[in-house]
């Protein structure tokens, strides 16, 4: 490996020791683990190779990227070129001026069928400031050898709040964001109605007096590696997490008795931005690097190393093998007809104004 | 090397002499001293000192309402907002110059997220309306003014009449909404955006009012004179309308409500939400029971704090105890066992008890296979409360060793052995003896245990479940996740000030001259 991996801090004494004359060092920021290889995999080192004046350092603090993106601004000295968030982090970011707007259309390559790459990610598009990359989702794993449950298996997100089918503890996630959601779709809402609903007078006590109905059998967790860890221990029966990292658990670990419940995923996004205030010269390298990084061949070779769905859709067609275990990598896409029967499409601006004060109603109930 | 002050008086020759060399070198000494700790003073006043006092004053800063809003904030003080009716339209009129500002210079969803946290919805309301601002039905001030004469079309022209301090000191409004438009788009070729029209309507129509273009020369004065005429009798546009048909959340009052209370520049309402209250129409109230969280979490953080502490002595006594008394080679290897747990990480340490702990965990499992409780019923130890304390109890343990053992060292055997041969039985010999002159380390142990759990985030936050969490978890929320670093400042601040309340106590309990480190 070429590559060095150096924390934040020392990137500033890295681009002083330099390389090569002219050389560029980016940094860019990611959730480290096997999401960051898959980057570096599919983006970075093939970039680096094409362009040996430029050096990607990598950093893993996209856990707390808003929080560090605006003391760096405060502070007058961004230290980052390019950053991986969340889509919620991406609007949150947008509107306090953190991250720079995208002219898609200039700033990124059209598909190879000519469609212009606004068009390409289409509805993806949710924030002026964001380049979407992934989509992932949040969806359920559940044990296929529960005595309890005398041979059923759940088909439906609702049989999370089953507990006379489905005995046993859940796993759900330390925060209201597709909880409530689910919830309120329990109580017989139709998917493409539960904003309305949870916005409605007393919509959100319905889904919490929904959640009550299991609160007792609900382990919170907080890490995504939380729900395979609990899953496997048999510390649960069912439990939600991203579905990369029940693919991990499933197809790369190897757990037999491990199934995937894909009614109702919560599809979410994951994509760049580009901090506000960058140097023109960092700018040019680092809108160099998002051009290649986020074409439809870029896109597509990510898949072969994690089960995330491309966000471009010319992509789609291109998605190949696992890079390691050569199985089909398209039937463990979130996006994948089969799997995409049935899902809770993500509403961001609805969230990033009742967010925090439905995450401040959640934890009162949770401590409760 | 004191030198009685008494002599060099009594010298009666070179005494002046003296006395100055003895303070120059003194000063010297000082100076030397002062130079020796200038790194360490520094050090803390930039990483320690300052942090705080800006953490001190985010929880009450609120700047951003006025700055982004100024007219706005002007034009509503005057409004009731106690009134049946919604703020007049010089309120709208003043609101579309400032957004349209802020646009410009991207700061309206600034001040919308700022907003958002005291009344959710107006994030999008902000964001929406920054869209929809160019669509209004603006066009009759532009008229206006390129009816007056074609130079006010021209962006240099505008440029040149600001330049014109008077022409500034007139209209120091329109000067600011122009610089604005100016920063954003000087060079660009772009026609002169419609709310710098609208600005310079309504100032100018106002100092017509007051006769204030009569006196005016320079080279301006006729080309502001001839725009002047008839500029009230523009087609003027209701803000009002307009606003509330981008969005009816415009023409609700609690909306306008809010931006009014949250105008001052310091605020005491990062502190009522810390506090589970907020500013309501007549003073202060209490928020709704399903919002309240932070009276509940702050309480427990104290709870499980002192009980951690507590479980520190019982466990840490026995062990300084034995570490103490134990010939020196044998105190050495269980040192190092007291130690090791130092050079774990945090996190695997956690995660260890969560291995143990769990349903399906090694406890669980041995109690099951012996037979003491069934498959059944499993204990639940962990993701609660009773997890969050043993972990936390395991993790600080060493910090209340410590300290115990290096007092303990410190007490001579022969003070126990003494009182026995004096008739004491070996529990008055420990307890009217031993005990109390190990005090002061449990003293220090207890200190810098509670400091420690009081402010911890990790632990709670993986194996706490729903009610081991503590106060830090929800200052990290607002620190990274929610962005309300006001909110966040203020838990902190509370969270300092119990501390230091508490050690005021058990100074005034305890005494902290009785704490010793060893």
């Amino acid at each position: 490996m070429k590559l060095k991996l150096v924390v934040a801090t020392a990137t500033g004494a890295l681009a002083l020791a330099g390389g090569p004359v002219g050389a560029i060092d980016l940094t860019v920021v990611s959730w480290g683990g096997a999401y960051s290889q898959s980057q570096i995999n599919a983006y970075h080192n093939p970039y680096m190779e094409m362009n040996p004046d430029v050096n990607i350092i990598h950093d893993e603090s996209s856990y707390e990227a808003v929080a560090k993106l605006r003391a760096m601004n405060e502070a007058g000295n961004i230290t980052w070129d390019l950053v991986d968030v969340v889509a919620a982090d991406a609007i949150r970011l947008c509107d306090e001026g953190l991250a720079m707007e995208i002219d898609f259309d200039n700033m990124l390559e059209s598909a190879p069928d000519g469609t212009s790459a606004s068009e390409d990610f289409g509805a993806l598009i949710i924030s002026d400031c964001y380049i979407p990359q992934i989509v992932y989702s949040t969806t359920f794993g559940y044990r296929t050898d529960v005595a309890e449950w005398e041979g059923r298996e759940p088909n439906s997100v609702c049989d999370i709040f089953d507990l006379e089918s489905f005995p046993g503890k859940r796993a759900l996630e330390k925060r209201p964001i597709n909880n409530v959601e689910w919830a309120i779709h329990c109580t017989g809402v139709p998917l493409d109605e539960v904003y309305d609903a949870l916005g409605a007078e007393g919509g959100l006590e319905k889904a919490l007096a929904k959640l009550d109905t299991i609160k007792d059998d609900v382990i919170w967790w907080a890490a995504g590696a939380d729900t395979p860890q609990l899953l496997a221990d048999g510390e649960i029966v069912i439990g939600s997490t991203y579905n990369g990292r029940l693919f991990s658990l499933i197809e790369e670990k190897g757990a037999e008795n491990v199934k995937m419940l894909w009614d109702a995923q919560a599809f979410d996004l994951d994509g760049w931005i580009i901090p506000e205030g960058l140097p023109q010269d960092r700018l040019d390298a680092t809108l160099a690097l998002v051009r290649f990084a986020t074409d439809t061949q870029r896109l597509a070779d990510q898949a072969k190393y994690i089960s995330y769905g491309p966000a471009r859709m010319s992509s789609a067609p291109l998605v190949g093998q696992h890079a390691t275990l050569g199985i089909d990598m398209a039937p463990h896409m979130p996006t994948d007809p089969a799997n995409a029967k049935n899902t809770l499409i993500y509403d961001y601006k609805w969230w990033a104004d009742y967010r925090d004060d439905i995450d401040a109603k959640f934890q009162a109930w949770l401590a409760k | 090397m004191a030198t009685a002050p008494g002599t060099i008086a009594d010298a009666p020759e070179g005494g002046a002499e003296l006395r100055r060399r003895l303070r120059r070198s003194l000063r010297w000494q000082k100076t030397r001293a002062l130079l020796l700790i200038a790194p360490l003073l520094i050090f803390i006043l930039v990483t320690f000192i300052a942090p705080i006092a800006d953490m001190l004053f985010r929880s009450v800063e609120n700047g951003i309402v006025s700055t982004t809003l100024p007219r706005t904030v002007a034009a509503l003080a005057q409004w009731d907002s106690r009134a049946d009716e919604l703020p007049g339209e010089n309120v709208f009129e003043a609101f579309y110059l400032d957004l349209s500002i802020a646009v410009e210079r991207k700061a309206h969803t600034r001040v919308g997220s700022r907003l958002n946290y005291e009344s959710p919805g107006i994030a999008s309301l902000f964001r929406r309306a920054g869209r929809a601002l160019t669509e209004f039905d603006t066009g009759s001030y532009r008229d206006h003014f390129f009816a007056a004469g074609e130079a006010w079309g021209s962006a240099e022209h505008l440029a040149g009449l600001f330049e014109d301090p008077s022409a500034s000191k007139l209209l120091p409004e329109t000067a600011n909404a122009f610089r604005a438009w100016h920063g954003r788009n000087a060079g660009r070729n772009r026609p002169v955006a419609d709310y710098v029209y609208v600005s310079l309507a309504r100032e100018l129509d106002a100092a017509a009012a007051g006769n204030e273009l009569d006196g005016l020369d320079g080279p301006h004065a006729r080309s502001l004179a001839d725009a002047a005429a008839g500029v009230g009798d523009i087609a003027e546009i209701s803000f009002r309308e307009a606003f509330v048909e981008a969005s009816e959340g415009w023409g609700e009052r609690d909306l306008w409500r809010t931006i009014q209370v949250f105008s001052p520049r310091f605020t005491e309402g990062y502190f009522l939400n810390a506090v589970d209250m907020k500013k309501g129409l007549d003073g202060f109230e209490a928020r709704p029971d399903n919002e309240r969280i932070y009276g509940v979490i702050f309480a427990r953080t104290l709870f499980m704090s002192l009980t951690i502490t507590v479980g520190c002595i019982l466990l840490g006594y026995p062990v300084a105890y034995l570490l103490a008394s134990l010939p020196l080679a044998r105190a050495n290897i269980l040192m190092i066992l007291v130690l090791l747990p130092f050079w774990t990480s945090l996190l695997v340490r956690t995660s260890a008890w969560k291995v143990l702990l769990q349903q399906q965990g090694v406890i669980n499992d041995i109690l099951v296979t012996i037979g003491i409780i069934g498959d059944g019923n499993r204990l639940i130890m962990i993701n609660n409360q009773f997890g969050t304390i043993v972990a936390m109890t395991h993790i600080l343990l060493p910090f209340m060793i410590l300290p115990l053992y290096a007092v303990m060292k410190t007490i001579p055997p022969s003070y126990v052995r003494a009182a026995r041969s004096l008739g004491a039985s070996s529990w008055t010999a420990f307890r009217r003896v031993y005990f109390p002159q190990s005090l002061p380390g449990i003293g220090a142990g207890c200190v810098l245990v509670f400091i420690l759990a009081i402010g911890y985030y990790i632990t709670p936050e993986l194996v706490g479940g729903t009610k081991g969490i503590f106060i830090s978890n929800r200052i990290a929320y607002h620190i990274s996740s929610s962005l309300n670093w006001g909110l966040g400042a203020a838990l902190g601040t509370i969270l300092l000030a119990a501390v230091l309340i508490l050690y005021w106590v058990y100074d005034r309990i305890v005494g902290i001259d009785n704490v010793k480190l060893g």
